[in-house]
């Protein structure tokens, strides 16, 4: 197998994983630089796992091809919903964000399992018959090389991946919303002087990452699970929170970070057959993402600096 | 008065798990099930009879000594999430000791309960010491280790302490914890001594926070890290060492399961939920010592006694998972409960 070919193998391959890496982890972005931190990323891609499946299980009669689109766009509306748990406790309740994080995760596992137990009688959801596809994109998949790399075996989600992660961008840089949103996170306080409801923003934030956590659960969940259980979201939303920290809290950066993981992800799955990493141990490929992130916060990958605000509940009227 | 802040501080965590048994109940009887038959259920799988009650205990054993590991940190402002890992290498440690060596009990059992604390003080030292001294948050340096934990313990497992296996040779009987006395008493449930070793650690931690001149530092760098500063306290060693104590409260939680529960430690897909579980505990029992014995007990209860529901009420074992979760919740947002008492108490005036 020359290069060439190795790399057109590997590209698709980790973009399958980096893809609801990047959904996820552009939701945590949102979240965080509003100021509230949100362990629970986990958990939101849980939910967005679980209601994917089971809506496509459910819907695939009356939507046909169509279902895996709704199906991810429901996941993405629920796990909005769920994320008002999140948003309520920490914003309105002023519960440590951390902790109410954690319970995200433990309620939204629970919720969907017991779901699960409650519709189909067993520990797991039956398998999707038809989940997303690669496919090859007409015309430029023929270039060669860049067709073969760029444009071939890819699923349509690791495209919007990558081009909702410019528009996140752009959104978060170049708009007035973006401007405020960064602001409530840096310094609520003045936020709140110029007139800007720090409350508000803030719950919008925390619901666009429940959006996208459901997004990057229910994609992943129909391109590489196919089903739901107890195993099917195993420490990805840790990942992409990871993600969010290593690519600094900018967009672009958790895009990269993220596609940084989603390769080593399947490096460790699909890499004892490449012949570059076949003499590398499985062990340094999967906790490759965890010891960068430790790295990368020490300061020896670039110091990354979080949002000022982040984890402080704001009370209004108070210094 | 008629709500003190000692008796709001004390109501706070009874009201929020009243609050989660009663959402718990309003779901089962939103999907149709008997909330009296799901819970009478579940507390004959925690107490129905002799042997329930031994697994009942047995279970609480490591959440005492993760809650303890949690409640740790945070009197010193430090949220260790990092729990989880911090078990998974003492465990590891434990076993590894337990099944390398052969040597008299007096010898080989505290070696390899040792030699837990010292693997989950060691895991709590990295975080600790990048917090002292590069200020980089704890939160997301333990996550990450646990994860670095669960893939280095499935790898140690597989091409060091055995030859390509999922699961090690068992423990030798030297190093075990496990008693044929405790066990023939519970009908054989797997109770084992490690609740003797949970509870005194337990006394040692209200000994060390509330009675010696340590305690009395990292309680202070918890309230004020700057007026503890001024005061000629070092904040960075404090840190460090809260990190590691917790980290080695943790490591013995691992070893309460690989030299009581199993006696061996095999391959994991994921988590044991152990150290999560022991965020919920120390919160419940508001980072105190007696508190934490409480509230693991609570939770072992209602993990054990959740096995048996689906058998005589019909009920999903996983209603327990979203109970914990809502108490972990109410107890979070104790601020809105607080409010309502102080409503109360001005309008009682």
């Amino acid at each position: 197998m020359g290069i060439i070919d190795i790399i057109a193998s590997i590209i698709p391959a980790a973009m399958v994983y980096a893809a609801p890496l990047i959904f996820t982890a552009l939701g945590g972005v949102f979240s965080e630089r509003s100021g509230i931190i949100n362990i629970g990323l986990e958990g939101l891609m849980v939910m967005g796992a679980f209601v994917g499946v089971v809506f496509h299980l459910t819907f695939y009669d009356t939507f046909g091809a169509a279902t895996p689109w709704v199906s991810i766009l429901v996941a993405m509306a629920v796990s909005a919903l769920f994320a008002l748990v999140h948003a309520v406790a920490s914003i309105t309740f002023r519960a440590d964000q951390v902790v109410s994080g954690v319970a995200i995760n433990f309620l939204a596992l629970g919720i969907g399992l017991f779901l699960t137990k409650q519709w189909y009688d067993k520990g797991q959801t039956d398998m999707v018959e038809r989940p997303f596809y690669a496919t090859d994109i007409p015309g430029l998949s023929q270039i060669p090389i860049i067709g073969d790399w760029f444009f071939s075996d890819w699923y349509m989600t690791s495209y919007l991946a990558i081009a909702l992660a410019v528009l996140v961008w752009f959104i978060i840089y170049k708009t007035p919303f973006g401007l405020r949103l960064r602001s409530v996170g840096e310094h609520p306080m003045a936020a709140d002087t110029n007139g800007i409801k720090v409350y508000r923003m803030r719950y919008i934030a925390v619901m666009l990452s429940g959006a996208f956590g459901g997004l990057g659960g229910s994609v992943y969940a129909l391109t590489v699970a196919l089903n739901f259980s107890h195993s099917t979201i195993v420490g990805q939303g840790f990942m992409a929170l990871a993600a969010v920290i290593f690519g600094k809290w900018h967009p672009l950066g958790a895009l990269g970070a993220a596609i940084f993981f989603g390769f080593a992800q399947s490096l460790s799955v699909f890499g004892s057959g490449l012949p570059l990493f076949e003499d590398v141990p499985q062990i340094f490929l999967l906790i490759a993402p965890y010891v960068l992130t430790i790295l990368a916060l020490a300061g020896f990958i670039g110091r990354a600096e979080a949002p000022k605000a982040l984890g402080e509940p704001y009370v209004k009227g108070s210094r | 008065m008629l709500f003190s802040n000692r008796m709001i501080n004390i109501l706070i965590p009874i009201i929020s798990v009243l609050l989660g048994l009663l959402s718990g109940a309003i779901i089962m009887f939103f999907f149709g099930y008997n909330p009296v038959e799901g819970y009478a259920a579940l507390w004959n799988g925690a107490f129905g009879d002799s042997y329930f009650f031994g697994e009942t205990i047995r279970q609480v054993t490591p959440y005492i000594l993760s809650g303890l590991a949690v409640a740790f940190a945070l009197r010193t402002g430090l949220l260790n999430i990092g729990v989880e890992g911090q078990v998974f290498v003492g465990w590891l440690a434990s076993v590894w000791v337990g099944i390398s060596f052969e040597l008299p009990m007096v010898i080989h059992l505290p070696l390899a309960v040792l030699a837990a604390a010292l693997a989950g003080a060691f895991w709590g030292f990295i975080p600790g010491i990048l917090k002292a001294k590069l200020g980089v948050h704890e939160v997301i340096v333990t996550i990450m280790m646990n994860y670095i934990a669960l893939y280095i313990s499935n790898e140690m497992v597989r091409s060091v302490l055995t030859d390509g296996a999922d699961r090690t040779p068992e423990i030798f009987p030297t190093a075990s914890l496990a008693s044929e006395w405790l066990a023939s008493m519970t009908f054989y449930s797997r109770l084992h001594y490690g609740i003797l070793i949970a509870l005194f650690m337990a006394a040692v931690m209200w000994f060390v926070l509330n009675k010696t001149t340590t305690g009395f530092e990292l309680r202070s760098v918890g309230f004020n890290q700057n007026a503890s500063k001024y005061a000629g306290m070092n904040v960075s060693k404090n840190i460090v060492l809260a990190m590691v104590i917790s980290g080695a409260f943790a490591g013995l939680a691992g070893a309460m399961e690989g030299l009581g529960t199993f006696g061996y430690m095999n391959v994991k897909s994921g988590f044991t939920n152990i150290g999560f579980d022991g965020i919920a505990v120390a919160l419940l029992g508001a980072n105190t010592a007696l508190g934490v014995v409480l509230a693991a007990f609570l939770f072992g209860t209602l993990k054990i006694g959740a096995l048996n529901m689906p058998t005589e009420a019909g009920v999903p074992t996983e209603l327990v998972e979203i109970v914990i979760a809502l108490i972990i919740f109410f107890v979070a947002s104790s601020y809105i409960i607080r409010w309502v008492f102080l409503r109360f108490k001005k309008e009682g005036k």
